[in-house]
């Protein structure tokens, strides 16, 4: 495949979480919409972050991506191929290529399986374990490879700290070879002096193996850091991102690096072209703050101008 | 990269020692009275195996001559209104009582685990489904089930078994299911599905291992639960068919009717049941601390 095809690409993408009432007589009396109208492409070997506040949707389409969830509508193609409507057995081989790395590493490590366990899991689940001498070398040159000592394979999560338990999820991530990794919010958890070591740690591995990361933060300096490029989605329906490299006005000082609070305007209102149910009607109170009362005519074509590369 | 720094493991073992060993040794030392609970139900399975050689009489041995009489040398622990000697039928009883408590508490977890599992992991219609069977079944109360139950299939062993493992099995589902959905929440469940695990794999490797902590008590106090119903059930004619000895049928039966001519015949069969219950309880805790890796190294 020839570098120019995008790795993956999200068109449109809609995650609906039905709300139902009725316990026989079951209906359907509204929708939560969790993901509404997400575009963006992940180029092969490049980092793409994702950025927002909490609440916004990061994670729903990081588990819509990753098959984990049904999207309502949008198309996902990975690896040239559209993997939007996979059976479950069709998913299996996928999920070799696409792999997450969690955002608690107390809660996405079982508290009763041994580092080594944990990190060969993946080989066991696709049967790539069956030679016993040449899994536990395997595991041990993961380990190695995120800067585990070798002799702490026999030990629990809870014997390590934060920092090595993300080394831990991360060579799980690692275990079969993906060509995608999803980070979602990585280092969140972790304490600030870490968090640069497992952001480097990231970012070597991404050179020494080629990897394509997907990287979900609000933490707007971390993902400067370790971004090629950025999307940016606001409430659930969502804005991103620069396909071409056309910023809808200049981007970077509307998302104000301070943290949490970063907030880009205009996205909200490209988004109200027309849509009966415009996705921003669920919170007056932000509509009020950003003045979203009418469409305003700012240069926004489409959604996928909506938000603009920082760099 | 002061979280590459190595830290000593918790627990400095001796160079490597069969696990057998090794786990007794940590109940020794971190439980104690676990191990003293253990050991003494080992000493009640222990009589309860070798029953028939250790009984100074036959069980159902009667001696007109030495009727209701206190513990003596000849007797150690008296006689009942037949002249059975009462040791003999206690070491008797604990055979057919730990097989039926066993069996019923094992066959109780199973059926716990399984309709928990299925119940709590998949959730959404199936949950629903398998929920409102099991309400169900415990709005009746449990004596008026059994009874209706063993009078339609008859007393014995066997009938009781399958009775109060289905019985307290179903009952302790939910407690199974709680503990299932809280698990089943953690990112590591989720990471094994998204690594494309298959579900039993999932099951089998994390939702088990941690639930069972909830499902070792759950047996432990079941245990103690089957034999007290054993009697209940004894009591009421339904158990274990007399002339065989249990510890139930043993203290509702001659020991409550003879109470007053000789305690030796409530007291013996009801501390035996007491200590083994408590027993089983204490060595139940020490064994749900000791199997969990978090636990290690610490009291």
């Amino acid at each position: 495949m020839n570098d120019q095809t995008p790795l993956l690409s999200v068109t449109d993408l809609a995650v609906h979480f039905p709300v139902i009432r009725g316990v026989v007589f079951q209906r359907e009396v509204g929708s939560v919409k969790a993901v509404d109208g997400v575009s963006f492409e992940l180029r092969r070997g490049e980092t793409f972050g994702l950025v927002g506040e909490s609440g916004c949707g990061k994670s729903t389409t990081a588990l819509a991506i990753l098959r984990m969830l049904r999207a309502t509508s949008g198309r996902i193609v990975f690896e040239g191929r559209d993997i939007t409507d996979l059976g479950v057995g069709e998913l299996r081989p996928l999920r070799r290529r696409m792999q997450m790395v969690y955002q608690d590493p107390f809660g996405s490590l079982n508290p009763r399986m041994r580092a080594r366990d944990i990190i060969g899991e993946p080989l066991v689940v696709h049967g790539l374990a069956d030679d016993r001498t040449a899994y536990r070398e395997r595991v041990r040159e993961l380990m190695d490879l995120v800067g585990l000592l070798p002799d702490m394979a026999d030990r629990y999560p809870h014997e390590f700290s934060g920092g090595q338990r993300q080394r831990i999820g991360i060579a799980r991530a690692l275990a079969l070879e993906p060509s995608l990794i999803i980070c979602d919010e990585p280092v969140s958890a972790l304490d600030v002096s870490i968090q640069a070591q497992v952001v480097n740690l990231l970012m070597d591995l991404q050179d020494e193996l080629g990897l394509t990361y997907l990287f979900i933060a609000h933490d707007l300096a971390v993902v400067r850091h370790i971004s090629d490029r950025i999307g940016v989605m606001y409430l659930r329906a969502a804005a991103s991102i620069p396909g071409a490299r056309r910023p809808c006005h200049t981007a970077a000082p509307t998302i104000r690096t301070s943290g949490l609070k970063a907030r880009p305007w205009w996205p909200a209102t490209c988004m109200r072209d027309g849509r009966r149910q415009a996705p921003f009607r669920a919170r007056p109170a932000a509509r009020r703050r950003l003045d979203l009362g009418r469409p305003r005519q700012n240069g926004c074509q489409t959604p996928t101008h909506l938000a603009a590369e920082l760099r | 990269m002061s979280d590459l720094a190595y830290a000593p493991p918790l627990t400095t073992l001796a160079g490597p020692r069969p696990a057998l060993i090794t786990f007794l040794v940590r109940l020794v030392r971190e439980k104690p009275l676990g191990a003293v609970g253990g050991a003494v139900f080992l000493v009640f399975l222990l009589c309860g195996i070798f029953a028939d050689f250790l009984a100074p009489y036959g069980v159902n041995e009667t001696n007109m001559a030495h009727r209701l009489e206190a513990p003596s040398w000849d007797f150690p622990l008296g006689t009942d209104h037949l002249g059975r000697d009462v040791l003999s039928r206690i070491l008797i009883g604990a055979q057919l009582s730990m097989i039926v408590a066993f069996l019923a508490a094992g066959f109780a977890t199973v059926v716990s685990l399984a309709i928990g599992v299925v119940s709590g992991y998949f959730g959404g219609k199936t949950d629903m489904v398998v929920q409102r069977g099991v309400d169900a079944w415990m709005t009746f109360p449990d004596l008026v089930l059994l009874i209706v139950i063993i009078s339609v299939v008859g007393p014995g062993v066997v009938q009781i078994v399958v009775v109060l493992g289905l019985l307290y099995g179903i009952a302790g589902s939910r407690i199974v299911r709680g503990a299932v959905i809280s698990v089943k929440e953690n990112m590591y469940t989720h990471a094994a599905q998204s690594i494309g695990a298959r579900t039993w794999h999932v099951l089998i490797r994390h939702i088990v291992p941690n639930v069972m902590p909830v499902v070792i008590v759950l047996f432990t106090t079941r245990i103690g639960a089957v034999i007290l119903t054993e009697a209940g059930l004894s009591f009421l004619g339904l158990g274990v068919p007399p002339p065989a000895p249990t510890w139930g049928s043993m203290l509702s039966g001659t020991g409550r009717t003879y109470m007053y001519l000789g305690a030796w015949l409530a007291l013996a069969p009801g501390l035996c049941l007491t200590i083994v219950v408590y027993a089983i309880n204490v060595y139940g805790d020490a064994l749900r601390d000791l199997l969990d890796p978090r636990m290690r190294g610490s009291q």
